[in-house]
């Protein structure tokens, strides 16, 4: 068999690839906080908690409705959306004049408060979420088995991913929002409502986590604590993409999620740290993060 | 003479009431829960672990020799600085006589420096590690339901002797993992078995797909789970989701409880091999007092060995301090290593030299989704383990208590 650096060729295949379908729940979650820092100046730290309501609304259509997987990829976005969007508009919207760091208190505390709901009403172990039977099993790819679930995490996220930059980037709705935050008077003053606009942007970004928590529930446990769990590896993601670039979220999303895989074969002790090395060295040589824009 | 006898009877009233006053400090035994209330292990310990207390409080009488038996718990968050900060304001502003349950290692260890030094007594059920009977045992310290020992024996004795001969052990990277994994190794040599490899995975984790693409490159025939909780509970998941439990490798379990069984659902689980201190549908008594604590939890729930072991070290203590009629530390404690322990959790039960209550352990196979009567009903037991066959021997002990 052959080797590279002493490790099986057919093993790092196979951590390249695992990595890349983490890089893909990564891609999904640090799109969202981007976009909302980009558009609203807001450090989303609410952000796991609400792809762990994803997941839950999920669970919980599933026991209490019967809405099953499919159901819930629609269904569960929407919920939190709303819910989103009444968080936007009650408290975040009060928070835009003022410096970063008050919004990243209360969206930390409610963060908190979610968390804790959850957990009084769940309890921490978590619940089992089915994959769904129309891509339960899996391919022998000769270096690894792949599990088509998690074949199907990687498309769905990289549509969702380019979907959206190309939304944001290349069409006029996208246009109208990035003029917006530049300089809402003006975009105001050509008869677009500005407020509406974030509001939905808002909505949209926590729809982005939401449906990450659907996606994440068959592959781990539907747990109160699975948010808080990937939140700072996520934000790390973003720092090192640049804060706000929505383009070097989803391709640092990706490449870290590579990074960790083949750390956890040539080092797996150091997996859970080596994103931040990254980050350490990233700030170090740029400190705008790698896509960001200026200083 | 009336009037004499009743001036007799009042100063002997006053007399034997003001000895207790003297026996038993500020006039009251009080116990304190400290638990994980918050974090990973709030399921299998937490809230029911106080339920549990409290119920062995409850079922005393209330009292102990005519003083009152007080509760109160806090949350040690799985940190050792916190647990040792809440032992000490407990112990010196607000007179608790003993601290009882103790989950994660490192927060019992560090209850257990100011629980020796202050010489008060303190019982853990959660913790794992054999440490706390060995290098860090004390005079006033008891180590109740479990540990890494009686678990890597129990599991570990059965598979080898199945025919599992090779193993791969995914090890949680901290000091239970690692004791565990250890713990574990040296039954599987000792019984013929080869270890093929080991993989220290970061905890918390959640994704262990890289480690078990590793697990199953060695081809070993068993996969040892040395890790706890949500760890222990993502793996096996995961293990099923990527085809390696159906392509002929089996997953061992070294640390399993019940809540995590019943967060996997049977349809994952089911045919793993597993060893516990404790299962609430064993008999008779059992099955009361876990219906009993259903019922106060009020959540459907059925108890884990922790909670059902933090029941019988609390009613223990206080058997001991009633018939030591005082609530010295030390003179409970040789109180309780005289006493046996007798109730539905432990049948002749007893309390080494070391700390360690040595009582029978059960091997359990967690049964298919067909053979499962109703919730809760996840367990066929296999085997039971004679608790001095179970337990290290005293003679292997580094305990400084243990006199060879």
């Amino acid at each position: 068999m052959m080797t590279i650096l002493g490790i099986p060729t057919q093993a790092l295949f196979g951590q390249l690839l695992l990595g890349l379908i983490n890089g893909a729940f990564y891609a999904m979650l640090s799109l969202g906080l981007a976009l909302i820092f980009g558009l609203l100046n807001i450090i989303n730290f609410s952000h796991g908690a609400l792809y762990m309501m994803g997941a839950f609304v999920a669970w919980l259509a599933l026991n209490f409705l019967g809405l099953g997987y499919w159901g819930a990829l629609i269904a569960a976005p929407l919920v939190v959306a709303v819910i989103g969007i009444i968080i936007e508009r009650t408290m975040l919207c009060r928070l835009y004049k003022l410096d970063h760091l008050y919004g990243l208190l209360l969206t930390f505390g409610l963060a908190l408060i979610i968390e804790g709901l959850f957990r009084e009403g769940y309890g921490v172990s978590g619940q089992p979420y089915a994959v769904p039977p129309a891509l339960a099993g899996g391919w022998n790819l000769g270096f690894m088995f792949l599990p088509i679930y998690r074949g199907w995490v990687v498309v769905a996220s990289l549509v969702l991913c380019l979907g959206t930059w190309y939304a944001i980037e290349k069409t006029k709705l996208g246009a109208y929002l990035r003029a917006g935050t530049e300089n809402p008077t003006l975009v105001q003053a050509f008869g677009i409502n500005v407020p509406l606009m974030i509001t939905l942007t808002y909505g949209f970004g926590v729809a982005l986590a939401a449906i990450a928590g659907v996606l994440a529930a068959p592959i781990y446990q539907v747990s109160p604590k699975m948010g808080s769990d990937l939140i700072i590896v996520v934000f790390a993601v973003v720092v090192i993409g640049g804060m706000g670039s929505i383009m070097g979220s989803i391709l640092t999303g990706y490449m870290l999620g590579i990074v960790e895989g083949l750390t956890k074969v040539f080092y797996p002790e150091a997996a859970s740290t080596v994103i931040f090395m990254v980050m350490v060295v990233v700030l170090l040589i740029k400190p705008a993060g790698l896509f960001g824009k200026g200083a | 003479m009336v009037m004499k006898r009743l001036l007799l009877g009042a100063a002997a009233l006053a007399l034997s009431t003001g000895m207790a006053h003297a026996q038993y400090s500020d006039g009251k035994v009080k116990i304190g829960v400290l638990t994980d209330l918050s974090g990973t292990y709030s399921d299998l310990a937490g809230k029911g672990t106080i339920v549990a207390a409290q119920m062995a409080i409850d079922d005393f009488g209330g009292k102990i020799n005519g003083q009152p038996i007080e509760l109160i718990s806090a949350d040690h968050q799985n940190k050792a600085d916190i647990a040792s900060g809440i032992a000490r304001k407990w112990y010196d502003t607000e007179q608790v006589d003993v601290i009882a349950e103790l989950v994660t290692t490192a927060a019992a260890i560090a209850v257990r420096e100011v629980s020796k030094e202050k010489g008060k007594i303190d019982l853990v059920s959660g913790a794992a590690s054999t440490p706390l009977t060995n290098d860090k045992c004390s005079p006033t310290g008891f180590h109740w339901t479990y540990d890494t020992y009686a678990l890597a024996n129990g599991t570990g004795n059965a598979v080898v002797k199945n025919g599992g001969k090779t193993w791969f052990f995914l090890t949680a990277d901290y000091a239970f993992g690692h004791n565990l994994q250890a713990q574990t190794e040296k039954v599987v040599k000792a019984n013929g078995g080869e270890v093929k490899g080991a993989v220290k995975h970061p905890f918390p984790n959640s994704d262990f797909s890289s480690f078990l693409l590793q697990a199953q490159a060695s081809g070993a025939q068993i996969i040892g789970l040395a890790n706890a909780g949500a760890d222990t509970i993502n793996a096996i998941k995961q293990a099923k989701e990527f085809g390696i439990t159906q392509a002929g490798q089996q997953l061992a379990g070294l640390l399993v409880f019940i809540t995590d069984i019943h967060s996997l659902g049977l349809e994952t689980a089911q045919g793993m091999m597993l060893t516990t201190g404790f299962y609430w549908d064993m008999d008779d008594q059992t099955r009361a007092w876990s219906k009993r604590w259903s019922e106060k939890m009020g959540n459907g729930k059925m108890p884990s060995m922790v909670h059902a072991g933090t029941y019988s070290q609390v009613l223990h203590y206080l058997r001991a301090a009633a018939a030591a009629k005082t609530d010295e530390g030390i003179k409970v404690a040789d109180e309780m290593r005289k006493l046996p322990i007798n109730d539905f959790f432990a049948k002749n039960g007893k309390i080494r030299a070391d700390g360690r209550m040595v009582h029978d352990m059960y091997l359990a196979q967690v049964k298919k989704p067909s053979e499962s009567k109703g919730p809760w009903d996840y367990y066929k037991i296999v085997r039971t383990i004679p608790g001095d066959e179970a337990y290290q021997p005293l003679s292997e002990s580094t305990c400084s208590l243990v006199k060879k």
